[in-house]
């Protein structure tokens, strides 16, 4: 039996009886990223040492989850622990308190593995924008395990961790888990706290969890919900066991499919396999509609109005002053911000600093900012509308399968299409799993998005179990790490 | 021309420091003079990943300001970013209220030497003030100090009203005194809880275009505010008398040069990048939360003063200068109910404590002794323990170390002769040693009288009781 290979729900099932203890677990884990993180690169900080110390600390059976090991991204503050956002800028720092999420997780008992990869303050769809180091897809390591949480999801696909907690806010939760055949959910925005979680686009952020299946997913997602009064965004939808949503069942249930995520851009073996995957659940007695979400078409530039306006002004705290990079050699005040910013952000994070300022400034905010808070209005009320009619609306969740290492990163512009499925979810604040549902003509993993109304987390889990129940893509596929 | 010929246009923002105990957005003390960097968390300092959580007494203390100074309550603000990049700013913005303020269009009525007038009050928003810079002695460079960031401000913005300097001193005196009765800032200048900036410009009468205006920072007392605009207008006359324009600039007041300098280029005009702060949600206010702030708000100073007025019988101007500052009129009353004499309580603050605190540049609020012990002081007056002179130095010794003033005039010796025996026998010491004022009164000059009784005191250093000094030399002299 090989440990790393089990999804948590069947290392809780062998914790109980017996099977495995804690400590075997965690040591496989330890041997499993000892082998294969030269090849992937997923982790900035690997806590392996730390994590069995913790191991043989955990009495057996005190709690559910109690020893069971995690991967974080690293822009989730971790007390003593570096949180670096995979830049210079923070390259050094280590947090003084725990991010509410790492509370949670830390009061279960659960065992951090690492910080994981990403690209710079998650800005980016491939995680080759780390400072640190380049993510490889595990299936194919020359390909890019998609990003911004690349590391979470390809540390995720390598069994190098059993499960992790990424975040999403413009797709950097859902596009990896699809590039790299796991499982990805960004919760409805306020479902879980913010608070720790390195700002990139505060009204857009959100984290959420990569894990090997969707039951998984249901009790992860029990360890991080819930209403928390440091984050004053966040929403009591009182206690709720999102395992219980997980039922075979779709028959009658209403799936609606926006006829714009299929066009133009979305590769034809992406479209095929979403096809496959949209008449399996006809199979299963679910109605299926086509129907048009037009606004989706503006959503991308919106996306990227909004999340530079937002990251321009919660990056201007990286200044050279306290806690971040300063530059050696900068003289006075000025230079201290002009030299330490130039050095320690990399070249999309200075993009976007410069696109969201540009956004904001007097004679242009109406123009560009306040324009698209407006369309942001429409693309929630014709979400709404649709959702008057489905229970979820399904589409791919990128529009290619991985790509190629350098294929896109010079090119921003085809980089940030990358997102083009995704970030209309971000821009209504609705929750949006995406499953693996194939692989196309190369092996490569194919990922679907369940789009579900606010706070119907339950739903999209319930649709998403479905399928992934009927169809057993882990059974039939994994990651060849093919170099 | 002269100045005679000019018009002179003032606005004002004023920046209140609320006296809540906590922060704006986190639960860290606000108590002025902790050593640096002790009142911080990872909120206040802008560590990555925290979030600010608003604290509902600001918004209660800004609504109260609001609704003191006659202005309407927006029901549905928000707070937004003011983006600038400053090391005593550790988010690299501000969080403030830029289209959307608490409240808006009020006014204050002052009354001047002119007669009475409404200063119009734009706006009143809610924001966080920034931390500290010190200038390091040893090391060459500059320490911020965070303590002071996130404490809760108000701004209040007026309309340009101001017509005259005493009308902006007056003003300025006003809202102190209403936003002390509100009980919602101890508006303590020195501490720099209560500052103001002055925008100045001039236009030829006549004229209904404003001038260029110049804003004006730093001054920290009503003296200097006063001095700096005086410097300002005549400054702006004589660049325009000697055909020059003024500039659009910030300017500084330096109190030792008596002088204003420019503060920032041009070239460095600001774009804040104001938008809404997405880590906030909008604060929405039911018509039932203003109209219980509304109903709880307490007695102002013009109701006050009325109430003096009518009960007792105060003058006007005596009632004006108790009710200028909440913390006096306190005084005052508590005082008065120590000792039932209200009249020597008024006289006491009025005259003795008024002009020490002048003198001081002291702040009501700032004045060490209690009510009880102003009121134990009179008491001691009224029972003719002491002599109102030897009172003086009781006052002065309470300002100095304050204690019960029964305490005081024992440790001193300061109890007042009243034995009529020892009265006799310095009375008869006295005539004995100045046979030419005996002279003079039995020559019908009674004035001499008061020369003896002087000589008395001057013997006693004060200590023998002047009504029986005055009965007793009128006696003996008569016979």
């Amino acid at each position: 039996m090989d440990i790393t290979e089990l999804t948590v729900h069947e290392l809780l099932e062998k914790l109980k009886t017996k099977e495995l203890t804690i400590k075997e677990i965690n040591e496989a884990y330890a041997k499993r990223i000892e082998e294969k993180e030269k090849d992937v690169d997923a982790f900035v900080t690997v806590l392996t040492e730390q994590a069995l110390e913790q191991a043989k600390q955990v009495p057996e059976n005190s709690g559910e989850l109690a020893g069971i090991p995690i991967g974080i991204k690293d822009n989730i503050c971790t007390k003593g622990i570096k949180t670096t956002c995979s830049s210079k800028m923070l390259e050094n720092f280590v947090s003084p308190y725990d991010a509410t999420v790492m509370e949670k997780i830390n009061s279960k008992g659960m065992i951090t593995l690492g910080k994981l990869n990403m690209d710079e303050f998650a800005m980016g769809g491939s995680t080759e924008y780390s400072y640190f180091k380049k993510t490889k897809n595990p299936w194919d390591l020359n390909r890019v395990p998609g990003g911004s949480s690349g590391g979470s999801a390809a540390a995720v696909a390598a069994n190098m961790v059993p499960w992790a907690l990424g975040t999403d806010t413009g797709g950097s939760i859902r596009q990896p888990a699809s590039l790299c055949g796991v499982v990805g959910l960004k919760p409805t925005y306020g479902l879980v706290s913010r608070y720790g979680v390195v700002a990139f686009a505060s009204s857009l952020d959100q984290v959420g969890t990569f894990t090997k299946d969707v039951e998984d997913c249901a009790i992860l997602l029990n360890v991080i919900a819930g209403k928390d009064e440091k984050d004053s965004t966040s929403v009591d939808v009182g206690e709720k066991d999102y395992t219980k949503a997980l039922q075979k069942d779709v028959k009658g249930l209403k799936i609606g499919v926006p006829k714009e995520f299929y066009g133009e851009g979305i590769n034809p073996e992406v479209k095929k396999s979403l096809e496959q995957a949209i008449e399996k659940y006809k199979e299963m007695g679910a109605e299926i509609e086509e129907f048009s979400l037009d606004i989706a078409n503006y959503s991308l530039a919106t996306y990227y109005i909004i999340a530079c306006a937002e990251a321009s002004s919660n990056l201007g705290r990286f200044d050279g002053i306290r806690y971040t990079y300063r530059a050696p050699e900068a003289k006075n005040l000025k230079e201290i911000y002009k030299k330490s910013r130039s050095e320690g952000f990399g070249a999309e994070v200075k993009r976007r600093i410069i696109l969201g300022t540009y956004v904001l400034s007097s004679g242009y905010y109406d123009a560009y900012y306040k324009k698209a808070q407006q369309v942001r209005t429409l693309v929630m009320n014709e979400f709404n509308k649709a959702f008057e009619k489905y229970d979820v609306i399904i589409t791919p969740t990128s529009p290619t399968v991985a790509f190629k290492i350098g294929e896109k990163s010079s090119n921003p512009m085809e980089m940030y299409l990358a997102d083009i499925c995704t970030v209309s979810v971000n821009i209504a604040g609705l929750p949006g799993i995406s499953i693996p549902c194939g692989v196309d003509s190369q092996g490569l993993p194919i990922g679907m998005q369940i789009i579900g109304n606010k706070f119907e987390e339950e739903k999209i889990l319930k649709v998403a179990y479905a399928f992934e129940q009927e169809t057993n893509f882990r059974e039939k596929y994994k990651p060849q790490f093919k170099k | 021309m002269s100045r005679e010929d000019y018009e002179i246009v003032m606005g004002l923002e004023v920046h209140a420091e609320l006296s809540t105990k906590t922060k704006i957005f986190c639960s860290c003390p606000t108590a002025f003079g902790a050593a640096p960097n002790t009142q911080v968390c990872p909120i206040c300092m802008a560590m990555p990943g925290t979030l600010p959580v608003l604290n509902e007494k600001v918004v209660e203390y800004a609504v109260k300001a609001g609704l003191a100074t006659n202005c309407e309550i927006e029901r549905n603000s928000k707070n937004d970013r003011k983006n600038y990049f400053y090391p005593d700013l550790p988010k690299a913005y501000q969080i403030s209220q830029y289209d959307k303020p608490l409240c808006k269009k009020g006014y204050i009525e002052i009354e001047t030497s002119q007669g009475k007038k409404k200063i119009g009050i734009t706006r009143i928003h809610i924001e966080e003030d920034a931390g500290k810079l010190n200038h390091d002695e040893l090391g060459g460079g500059s320490l911020v100090d965070l303590n002071r960031a996130g404490v809760p401000l108000i701004e209040i913005v007026s309309e340009p009203d101001f017509r005259t300097v005493e009308e902006v001193d007056t003003y300025l005196k006003k809202l102190k005194s209403i936003l002390e009765y509100i009980e919602v800032s101890d508006c303590k200048m020195q501490e720099g809880s209560y500052r103001a900036d002055v925008n100045v410009s001039i236009r030829k009468k006549g004229e209904t275009k404003l001038g260029t205006r110049t804003e004006m920072k730093n001054m920290n007392s009503f003296r200097s505010i006063t001095r700096a605009l005086e410097y300002e207008i005549n400054r702006q006359i004589d660049v325009v008398e000697n055909g020059g324009i003024i500039e659009q600039e910030t300017l500084r007041w330096d109190e030792v040069s008596g002088k204003t300098f420019s503060m920032r280029d041009k070239e460095d005009a600001q774009d804040y990048r104001y938008f809404p702060e997405p880590d906030l949600v909008a604060i929405n206010l039911s018509e039932e939360y203003i109209e219980r702030i509304k109903k709880d708000l307490p007695e102002m100073p013009e109701s006050r003063k009325q109430r003096y007025l009518e009960e007792y019988k105060l003058s006007e101007k005596d009632a004006g200068i108790l009710t200028s500052s909440k913390y006096l009129s306190d005084l005052f009353e508590k005082a008065s109910e120590v000792c039932g004499n209200y009249k020597a309580v008024n006289n006491w603050i009025i005259s003795d404590i008024s002009r020490i605190l002048n003198e001081t540049e002291m702040d009501p609020i700032e004045i060490p002794f209690d009510a009880n012990q102003l009121g134990k002081l009179v008491i001691l007056i009224d029972k003719g323990t002491i002599s109102s002179s030897i009172g003086k130095k009781v006052l002065e010794e309470l300002f100095e170390n304050p204690r019960d003033p029964e305490d005081i005039i024992k440790e001193k010796g300061w109890i007042q002769i009243s034995d009529e025996g020892e009265i006799k026998q310095l009375v008869l010491k006295i005539i004995e040693a100045n046979p030419q004022s005996v002279a003079d009164f039995k020559a019908g000059k009674d004035r001499a009288i008061g020369f003896l009784v002087g000589q008395a005191m001057k013997e006693t250093k004060g200590k023998a009781n002047p009504q029986m000094l005055n009965k007793m030399f009128a006696e003996e002299l008569k016979k």
